[in-house]
């Protein structure tokens, strides 16, 4: 099945036999193709013991682990066909994951990303607010996972407005005279987290000001790492926004650079969505094998779009918990989970490079 | 010292200025003092707990000491340089004491600079030591001994490498050459331990001959070379060489009596704490060099990801790049020591045995005039400390020989 076919599946209805089917198939295609086209991806999983024609379902496509990203350049595309190359937002000093991309897998971003959040938002465009500066997304040639996140959601957006300067100040008259031009009508807005916390909630509760925008819709990413060391859950996170602002849909999603466009969106009982367009299977650390409902593993993601670059199955460092499939009381159908936090870093023993770090 | 330096520094036993003291290797006062060591620790509360401490306790009791003098056959009068400064590393909690044994037993007093990251083991043995101190009997020692602990303070480390006359730098290649920014008088000594390699040699008839106790007791001892210090200390092994000049089996019963090893392996491994963040970088690691090689192998997972086997069908690279972590290990079958020779780097330090005489590993090493293997000891014994390391006498090297 190519992936035009695929996508033009609803996101949400495809039950469990049907989707495995879908998975396995297109997987098992993406696989072949990364074999013959990425030396590297080719090497490995002739280690890992892929044997290609045998029947493969969803669990037994190798995985990649995502620092990987970090350490090599993989893809399955000549050099000169890049479009565009993505980077994780590492912090200074850190390695980041480097994805490359042409422009079908570009391409088939965008659509996958507009099909899922479609499903929240409506169909039409409408008057959208950053919850960011516009610096992030000036320098095109490197995208970070920020500026790549801005752009993909800019195009819901029918008029943008960015809520923060390059000096990360919110700018409240600005986007009082844009909530008032647009009054009653819905407002998207878009931002991660950790910057909507410290820079727009907080900044409201500071400075005293009310906006309304009861008629909003929030959608964030990015994680909760940053917000940890302040305690705030999701739940928590919503109450206080609902007080500061009177919004009242708040989705957040799960998703990360290795595989921009397959995200996973928060429905309206706080459960993190796969779409018909990807997987999530929960590895058991001892031995990889797919964890049960209610059990914690680390997030193993799949997507069915990645042709460039061999990152269709990607083993996160991510942990998670699989709520269930196809039941969710949203309606929604395929698998809905929850991700717990990141695997924790472990004190290695043994003699060497062993002068302490700062 | 100055009170400027001393402020920087934390003082964990012993004192700040420590006494230049050389005196004959293995004096009598010292080897009093390391057995009333020996029993301290042992009786020091909590001690059990840590299989580290204890083993530490075990090897400074006297009659090992005098078991280890015996066997390294001092020749001539020698006596101690006169103060040794230790930099320990930042993780083998216990490391710092053994260094400290060996600065006393070749006849010195001694700095030694224990890692600011906190050990319940550091604790535990400078609480034992200074209670040993603190005898009136030991008050020469205590007058000789600084064991500190400090941060990145280039300053602190320019001023005891300035007064020392020997410097002791563990810890692998990136520590030596932080420390060695700080210079050292001409005449002083320097034992630097760099970063090491180390690899098993097995016959596997040894292994097929073998009943379940004694296997069961290989593979505790294979456990404590390797996951006990995650794979990641110099002398824990990373590649198993088997060694099939003298098989005489079918090919079937050979690679029986491997899965046998490995299986027996992986379940003496159950006790590891194989941490989801391990086995993630386990994996990484095992996809990076089935990317990064030119070599066929294959992989085989024994007892789930506890243990990762890669069967090396070539062998293009330096031996010492087959390097493994939390219990991922090479194996490759050789018909002889005479194909492993040329394989051999300088980086190789021990070669831990099993079926395969010492001898045999030491006559391969100067028949083929080989820079590499410093150690053969049986398996389970890569981690012991013994006054040879690493190719250093290390009591000669902290003590100088009247002629």
């Amino acid at each position: 099945m190519d992936y035009v076919d695929i996508l033009a599946l609803a996101p949400y209805g495809i039950g469990r036999e049907e989707k495995e089917q879908i998975v396995a198939e297109r997987l098992s295609w993406l696989t072949a193709h990364h074999r013959e086209h990425c030396a590297d991806y080719r090497k490995i999983t002739d280690g890992l013991g892929y044997k290609e024609g045998a029947k493969a379902g969803s669990r037994d496509i190798p995985m990649m682990p995502v620092r990987l990203f970090k350490e090599r350049e993989l893809l399955s595309i000549p050099k000169e066909k890049v479009f565009k190359t993505m980077t994780s937002s590492g912090t200074t000093g850190q390695q980041v994951s480097r994805i490359f991309l042409d422009e079908e897998t570009s391409r088939n971003q965008q659509l996958t990303l507009a099909r899922i959040v479609s499903e929240f938002t409506g169909q039409s465009r409408m008057p959208m607010i950053i919850i960011d500066c516009p610096s992030v997304i000036r320098n095109r040639a490197m995208f970070s996972a920020r500026g790549a996140g801005i752009l993909g959601f800019s195009m819901f957006g029918s008029r943008r407005i960015y809520a923060l300067d390059d000096s990360m100040k919110l700018n409240v008259e600005e986007i009082s005279a844009f909530l008032e031009k647009y009054q009653g009508m819905p407002v998207l807005l878009f931002g991660f987290t950790f910057m909507i916390w410290k820079y727009f909630y907080q900044e409201l509760i500071r400075t005293g000001v009310k906006l309304d925008l009861s008629q909003g819709i929030l959608i964030h990413g990015g994680g909760w790492k940053k917000l940890a060391g302040e305690a705030v859950s999701r739940e928590e996170f919503k109450e206080r926004l609902r007080e500061a602002c009177g919004i009242q849909r708040v989705h957040d999603y799960y998703g990360m650079v290795e595989q921009t466009g397959c995200i996973y969106m928060e429905c309206e009982c706080g459960h993190l969505h796969a779409s018909t367009y990807s997987d999530v299977i929960m590895r058991r650390m001892e031995d990889f094998a797919p964890c049960g409902v209610g059990e914690k593993g680390v997030i193993q993601v799949l997507s069915m779009i990645p042709t460039s670059y061999p990152g269709h199955s990607i083993l996160t460092e991510d942990e998670g918990i699989l709520l269930g499939e196809d039941d969710c009381p949203c309606g929604r159908k395929g698998k809905y989970f929850e991700v717990t936090g990141r695997i924790r870093n472990a004190e290695v023993r043994g003699c060497s490079d062993t002068y302490e770090q700062k | 010292m100055s009170e400027d330096l001393k402020s920087r520094v934390k003082l964990l036993c012993g004192v700040y200025d420590p006494e230049t003291l050389p005196g004959e290797p293995f004096g009598g006062k010292v080897l009093d003092f390391l057995g009333a060591l020996a029993k301290a620790v042992r009786r020091e509360p909590g001690a059990e707990a840590y299989t580290d401490v204890a083993a530490f306790g075990f090897w400074c009791r006297r009659a090992n000491l005098l078991r280890m003098k015996e066997s390294l056959g001092l020749a001539g009068e020698r006596i101690g340089l006169g103060l040794v400064f230790h930099i320990a590393p930042s993780n083998v909690p216990v490391n710092f004491a053994y260094s400290y044994v060996l600065g006393l037993l070749a006849g010195n007093g001694n700095v030694v600079r224990v890692p600011s990251k906190e050990f319940p083991q550091t604790e535990l043995l400078c609480r034992a030591i200074r209670r040993v101190l603190e005898e009136e009997a030991y008050e020469e020692i205590r007058r000789a001994t600084s064991i500190v602990s400090y941060g990145h303070d280039k300053e602190v480390t320019d001023w005891y490498s300035s007064i020392c006359d020997a410097r002791v730098i563990w810890g692998g290649d990136e520590t030596i050459e932080t420390i060695r920014q700080s210079s050292i008088p001409s005449r002083c000594r320097e034992v630097a331990f760099a970063d090491r390699y180390s690899l098993g040699i097995i016959r596997p008839e040894a292994i097929r001959d073998m009943d379940g106790e004694a296997l069961g007791q290989l593979a505790k001892r294979f456990y404590d070379d390797t996951y006990l210090m995650d794979q990641n200390a110099c002398s824990s092994p990373h590649l198993i060489v088997w060694l099939t000049d003298q098989w005489q089996g079918t090919e079937e019963e050979k690679e029986a009596a491997k899965d046998r090893f490995w299986q027996a392996v992986a379940d003496g491994a159950g006790k590891y704490a194989l941490e989801p963040i391990k086995v993630s970088e386990k994996y990484d690691r095992l996809c990076n060099f089935l990317a990064d090689t030119g070599d066929e192998a294959e992989v085989r997972r024994c007892g789930g990801n506890r243990l990762y086997r890669v069967l090396l069908k070539t062998m293009k690279q330096p031996v010492d790049t087959y390097r493994g972590i939390f219990g991922l290990f090479f194996e490759r079958e050789m018909e002889g020591l005479e194909e492993l020779a040329p394989a051999v780097t300088k980086k190789v330090q021990t070669a831990a045995v099993c079926g395969v005489s010492r001898e045999e590993v030491v006559r391969m090493v100067l028949e083929n005039r080989l820079q590499g293997i410093d150690r053969v000891v049986p398996f389970g014994e890569t981690l012991s400390m013994e006054l040879v390391w690493d190719g250093y006498n290390i009591i000669d090297q902290l003590s100088r020989r009247i002629g």
